[in-house]
């Protein structure tokens, strides 16, 4: 466990002095710095696996060719403001820019938030409940025309307050103090939309219901991208998306191919984070996942857009061939998955006979059904390691070998009043079958201290409204321990941490905090953090967060999910964006 | 080979063998007979004793490798069980013809009745769709079918099974064969019916001046259009002679069985007064000796050796031939002393 | 008397009495396929204890609020009575129906089957933007698998036995047990990705707009999906042909003294083909409402790979199209058959 975590920090810390090397801090000057890459980071064809996470890989100025993505399923939309997938919160920067994006750099540099649209971060009120961004001039659109304040005020507006624009999230209705706004579709005077202002053409206010210090990781997402409201046709906005981006819409059918081409109306010197390397990028819909892997490693396509990773039959193709495996690269997902145990289920109401849990569980076991560690590395934190203010401890080692600290176990199980273990039961996803198969190593795992399991399965469907995610049930039920997930909107301890573990946020349905902890200390640690508008104190606290609900042992890790992602030879400018967890599509070029 | 045939067909020990999983099926075994222009035989026997075999054996239509054939078939001076598929194939139709039993199944269900003949004839006629249907019409006229320009295009579903008889022969005479083999021709017909068709048949034969075969299991059909009757069981010949000869004074006690089960119109048809007891013989485990030993009534007059010792195809007289073991004045006692007084009382 | 009817095909009249009451029959079905459709997405759902709500949550993004929950509840109609649910749905086909976009409404004349709960797109259009590669495959792939099926199945009933019999009969028998999915990815890894002959999966391009490529890219998802059927028919061929070679009137055919080539053509093929065309018809007209395997295999967008894709998106409106749009080609292939069949074999009436 601990030498696993050791070496993804030395990575991490690799990575950000690499990127401070080689990019000066940002990735403003584009082609430069992209050689320097070069000259520093070796020749393309010695790249290794892993190669693409800490440096750019195949770094080059070459422009033109026809970038190729393929992605197995159809997109929410291609609407920046109507979409709610990593990828296309990744993709869209092709043609969307919000007011401020993640730095382009592998490793933690790539974490820290950049002007794109405005010209520097928020400026937040001393009541933290107004933030302040002023847009740089002279952004255009690809029709020439400049971009204003007011298209941003409603690119918020239409993504935020319509029944029609559904796909994305809502967090802009959530903060903003927009009283009873019925949504541009509905009032199309936008003077009445009041939570956001535009005292000029370039400059945009946020009004906040109550202070919120990650604001600008909010406006980090595509829907602060600009839409003119004579533009917008709702829903069918996706087939003729205004770009700002490098790349405009030439062609999309829906569900089928999207084409874009070079926007030349695009200005380099506006832009610190993004480049223009090929003629046109295409994407293929719902193509077939296994064929995908195939076409990538036979070079007929470049990305897989999904950036979810090779495919089983794929992986075992990498795995077995050394060559293969230095084409690909295995970031961490911003995904934790793991165990909750139930604070409101006996025995599991009792601390004792969590931590039993926690240090009974062969956590070399639970991992090997996501791939083993190509598929996560042992999680011992709520956070994950591309989280900002993640800080690696670990209050439960189960043993040099993570395979269970067994006497440990067999102490607390006597502390908690159940020296010869106990019966309960773990919900488990039914059609997830890594998720069954993690609950049947957990069972094995337990079984050693005399703790019997029964695995009960639910529909994902319903998993969150009718089972898991219903303390009446969870309770009726008594399913003590529940196996899920989580990854965050944005890659901080809020972000990550606000909905799993906040007391005040269980829900009768639809709850995620489904240990139902509600803890006083963690409840104000929240607070307090939210409102601290110092990023350093900040994460500080947010790491404080992680450590209490960890002691409190309902929370329990298997891995930090990875990736297996595979660097076809033609790629050009290649290297994994920590906050996406996937290739920076911006950069991409394709060697002709 | 032996010299050719003076007859107009002959058979000379003719064996048609199946190799089948079971075993070899001898379905004709060793089976001799002659014939001339302008007279008919009369093949009967009971159900797979190889009468439908014989025929298509003649015609060569188990010519297509899987049936072993041996001995000669003679024809008009042509021996055609060496003779090549090919040249065989050129003589069907044309120089033989064969009525088939069923003919329902016997004509194709997709092709009018007319097209079936008009097919045939202009394998063997060089002539024009036009004037094959005129002789179709014509054909199908002289069988007796009423109307024959109009039913010349129905199909056989549309015939009853007397017409469809009647285009059978239609088709088989549509090229004047010299030998026209008909296989039951007459079963499943009505009395009335079955005097017509053959009626019919002695016309056509004595207008073409044909040889005919006549197979049937009913030796009331035989014995009115037969000159020479042939007996048949389990693939031999068990009696030969003219139609007298088997009505008068038949030899074999398979004959007797046979007239003695023949239907007559004092009787209930069903009713027979002599039935043969028992099934007929496995043509792959013949039984030892004569194959008719398991069910004949004389077979213990013969001191063992109808059970161990096969019996020859013997004349009697004037080329009357017989198959069995029994003493010749023993068999004629029986006949006379107690078959015919059997027959008779009824 | 049998006589006295119209000798050998159906006379115009009864054909289009027939066909007449069978379309009555069609649309008929369509519209129960249609209520069935319906009743599995919403009354078995719903009686299963599902709200409107929780239907709709699957239309809209992770962790929706409440609101916006409620707001996909009214603007798909969900908390409507299942029956005003339908009568909607029929009346969109025949009047066609408006749909909110967002500032303005879509209009969706007839027949429209509705928006897509998805993606929003209107439905009919996209079956008909999908129907061409389907057609495509379909037809092509029947073309291969019935010449080369029947032709295998007549060599090897003729040869019955032989080592090219046996070895056909192998095949076949690899042919109808490898699933499409198996042999599609092994062509393509091989002839596409190493040998590099065709190009790969995804690359279907409408032949209206490059004939060539159209053709390059269909020639592995044909041979794959033919070598299924042609398997299948190989041996439906082969065995009919045995049991037609059998037959009496080919005993009769071959006794007026046709050549064999002939019998076989002309007497024995018919009969063979006869019930194989039926089976034929039938196949095609469910290929018609999408070859789901062999689409999803080589990611051709068709009807096959819109439904599979639909139902794993529970995209109600889109799987109800395909359903009647495949449904219409049953029934019409059935229609079909069931003429042609009147027409080949004089024995059958319809009726
Ligand atoms: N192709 C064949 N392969 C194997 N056995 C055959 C074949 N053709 C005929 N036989 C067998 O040969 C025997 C004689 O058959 P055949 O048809 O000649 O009888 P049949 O005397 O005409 O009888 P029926 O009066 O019922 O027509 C039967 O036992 C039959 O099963
Ligand atoms: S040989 Fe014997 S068994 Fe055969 S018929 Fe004569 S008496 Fe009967
Ligand atoms: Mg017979």
């Amino acid at each position: 466990m601990r030498k696993t975590n050791v070496l993804a920090l030395a990575a991490l810390g690799t990575a950000l002095t690499m990127g401070l090397a080689a990019c000066g801090g940002t990735a403003g000057g584009g082609g430069n710095t992209s050689s320097g890459n070069n000259a520093t980071g070796g020749a393309a064809p010695t790249a290794k696996h892993n190669d693409a996470y800490t440096k750019v890989v195949n770094a080059s100025d070459a422009k033109g060719g026809t970038l190729k993505f393929a992605l197995s399923d159809e997109p929410d939309s291609m609407d920046p403001g109507n979409t709610y997938y990593a990828w296309n919160w990744n993709f869209s920067r092709l043609y969307a820019r919000p007011l401020l994006t993640y730095a382009a750099e592998p490793g933690d540099a790539g974490l820290k938030l950049v002007p794109d649209l405005a010209e520097g971060p928020g400026e937040a009120s001393a009541d933290g409940k107004t933030w302040t961004y002023k847009l740089k001039k002279g952004i255009k659109y690809d029709d020439g025309t400049e971009v204003k304040a007011a298209d941003v005020k409603y690119a918020i507006a239409r993504s935020n307050f319509t029944d029609e624009l559904t796909d994305g999230p809502k967090y802009f209705a959530q903060y903003l103090d927009s009283g009873g706004y019925k949504g541009p579709y509905k009032d199309k005077n936008l003077d009445d939309f009041k939570g956001v202002e535009t005292p000029d053409d370039h400059t945009v206010v946020f009004k906040l219901k109550a202070p919120f210090s990650e604001f600008d990781f909010l406006v980090a997402n595509p829907q602060s991208a600009p839409v003119p409201q004579a533009k917008d046709t709702g829903v069918d906005y996706e087939k003729t998306v205004v770009s700002t981006g490098p790349y405009k819409f030439e062609s999309h059918e829906v569900g089928k191919q999207l084409n874009l081409v070079r926007n030349e109306n695009w200005d380099q010197a506006t832009d610190t984070t993004r480049k223009q390397m090929p003629d046109r990028i295409e994407v293929q819909f719902k193509q077939n996942a296994e064929d995908i892997d195939n076409r990538l490693m036979a070079g007929q396509i470049h990305v897989d857009l999904a950036g979810t990773g090779l495919q089983s039959a794929g992986r075992a193709k990498v795995v077995q061939d050394p060559a293969k495996k230095d084409s690909t690269d295995n970031p961490f997902t911003p995904f934790n998955r793991y165990a909750m145990m139930s604070t409101k289920v006996k025995p599991f109401d009792n601390i004792d006979c969590r931590k039993a849990v926690q240090y009974a569980t062969d956590k070399v076991a639970t991992q090997a059904p996501w791939g083993g560690p190509l598929g996560g590395d042992i999680g011992t934190t709520a956070m994950t390691p591309t989280t900002v203010g993640y800080k690696q401890f670990d209050l439960y080692p189960n043993g040099a070998d993570h395979k269970g600290d067994l006497t440990k176990a067999k102490e607390h199980l006597a502390a908690c009043g159940q020296p010869n273990g106990f019966e309960a039961n773990v919900a488990v996803r039914g059609d997830r079958t890594k998720e069954v198969q993690v609950a049947e190593a957990l069972q094995a795992s337990l079984d050693r201290v005399g703790i019997k399991l029964t695995i009960k399965k639910y529909p994902s469907g319903d998993w969150s409204a009718q089972y898991a995610g219903k303390p009446d049930f969870v309770h009726k039920n008594n399913l003590g321990i529940m196996i899920a997930g989580w990854g965050a909107d944005w890659p901080s301890g809020f972000g990550f941490l606000s909905q799993i573990v906040d007391g005040r946020f269980i829900k009768a349905s639809g709850n995620y905090n489904m240990m139902e902890l509600d803890d006083k200390a963690v409840n104000e640690l929240l607070d307090k953090g939210i409102q601290t508008t110092d990023s350093a104190a900040r994460n500080e606290i947010w790491a404080e967060v992680d450590k209490k609900v960890m002691e409190s042992a309902a929370f329990m890790s298997f891995v930090y999910e990875k990736t297996l992602i595979f660097r076809p030879a033609n790629l050009t400018n290649v290297y994994v964006h920590p906050a996406y967890g996937m290739y920076d599509y911006t950069w991409l070029g394709v060697k002709q | 080979m032996t010299a050719p045939s003076e007859s107009f067909l002959e058979l000379r020990d003719l064996r048609i063998h199946f190799p089948t999983e079971d075993g070899l099926v001898k379905s004709v075994d060793g089976l001799s007979f002659k014939l001339d222009r302008g007279k008919t035989l009369g093949i009967v026997g009971e159900s797979g004793s190889g009468k439908s075999v014989t025929s298509l054996g003649i015609l060569g239509l188990h010519k297509d490798g899987r049936a072993k054939i041996s001995g000669e078939i003679w024809l008009d001076g042509e021996e055609l069980v060496t003779a090549s598929q090919d040249h065989v194939r050129t003589l069907r139709g044309k120089k033989m013809a064969m009525i088939f039993q069923d003919p329902l199944s016997a004509m194709h269900p997709y092709y009018s009745v007319g097209s079936q003949i008009v097919e045939a004839y202009r394998i063997h006629h060089k002539v024009g769709k036009a004037v094959a249907r005129k002789h179709a019409i014509d054909m199908l006229g002289r069988v007796g079918i009423p109307q024959p320009d109009r039913r010349v295009d129905d199909y056989p579903h549309q015939f009853s099974g007397g017409m469809r008889q009647r285009a059978m022969i239609a088709m088989a005479l549509s090229c004047d064969p010299e030998l026209l083999i008909a296989d039951e021709p007459t079963t499943a017909l009505d009395v009335t019916v079955q005097a017509q068709i053959l009626d019919l048949m002695t016309d056509l034969q004595r207008e073409f001046d044909s040889a005919l075969i006549v197979i049937t299991h009913d030796l009331g059909v035989v014995a009115e259009l037969s000159d020479d009757i042939l007996v048949m069981y389990g693939g031999k010949c068990v009696e030969y002679g003219s139609a007298e000869d088997i009505f008068y004074r038949p030899e074999h006690p398979y004959t007797w069985g046979l007239l003695g089960s023949m239907p007559r119109l004092d009787r209930e048809p069903t009713e027979r007064l002599l039935p043969i007891k028992g099934t007929p013989p496995s043509l792959i485990n013949v039984p030892p000796g004569c194959a008719f030993n398991p069910r004949c009534g004389y077979a213990g007059r013969t001191r063992g050796r109808s059970t161990s010792q096969v019996p020859e195809l013997l004349e009697t007289e004037g080329g009357h031939l017989v198959r069995c073991h029994l003493p010749r004045a023993e068999r004629r006692s029986v006949w006379e002393n107690e078959i015919k007084p059997m027959m008779e009382s009824t | 008397m049998p006589g006295s009817d119209p000798p050998g095909h159906p006379g115009r009249t009864i054909v289009v009495a027939f066909i007449v009451r069978r379309v009555i029959a069609a649309v008929l079905m369509l519209a129960v396929v249609s209520m069935a459709t319906f009743a599995i997405f919403f009354l078995i759902p719903r009686a299963l204890g599902q709200t409107p709500e929780g239907m709709a949550s699957r239309y809209v993004g992770r962790d929706a609020t409440p609101e916006a929950i409620q707001g996909a509840v009214k603007r798909l109609h969900l908390d409507d009575p299942l029956l005003v649910q339908y009568g909607r749905f029929a009346k969109g086909i025949v009047a066609g129906q408006d749909y909110s976009l967002g500032p303005k409404k879509a209009e969706c004349p007839a027949p429209c089957f509705g928006f897509s709960f998805n993606n929003n797109q209107p439905v009919w259009p996209t079956l008909l933007d999908r129907l061409p590669a389907t057609l495509s495959l379909a037809l092509g792939a029947a073309v291969i698998w019935l010449v080369t099926g029947v032709s295998i199945g007549v060599v090897s009933a003729l040869r019955r036995g032989s080592v090219l019999d046996r070895a056909a009969m192998t095949v076949a028998l690899a042919g109808v047990s490898l699933p499409i999915y198996f042999t599609g990815l092994v062509s393509l890894s091989v002839f596409a990705y190493t040998l590099g002959i065709f190009p790969g999966g995804g690359s279907y391009t409408p032949f209206t707009e490059n004939p060539v490529m159209w053709f390059q890219a269909l020639v592995l998802p044909w041979i794959t999906l033919a070598f299924l059927y042609a398997a299948l028919y190989a041996r439906l061929t082969r065995a009919g042909m045995l049991e037609t070679m059998g037959e009496d009137y080919i005993r009769t055919a071959r006794a007026k003294g046709l050549k064999e080539r002939t019998v076989v053509t002309k007497h024995a093929l018919r009969a063979t083909l006869t019930p194989i065309l039926t089976i034929f018809g039938l196949d095609l007209g469910l290929l018609l409402g999408g070859a789901v395997l062999t689409e999803s295999t080589f990611s051709i967008q068709g009807i096959g790979k819109l439904v599979i894709d639909a139902i794993r998106g529970n995209d109600l409106p889109v799987v109800l199209g395909v359903t009647l749009f495949a449904a219409f080609f049953i029934v019409l292939a059935n229609l079909i058959v069931d003429v042609l069949y009147a027409v080949v074999d004089p024995r059958v009436r319809l009726s």
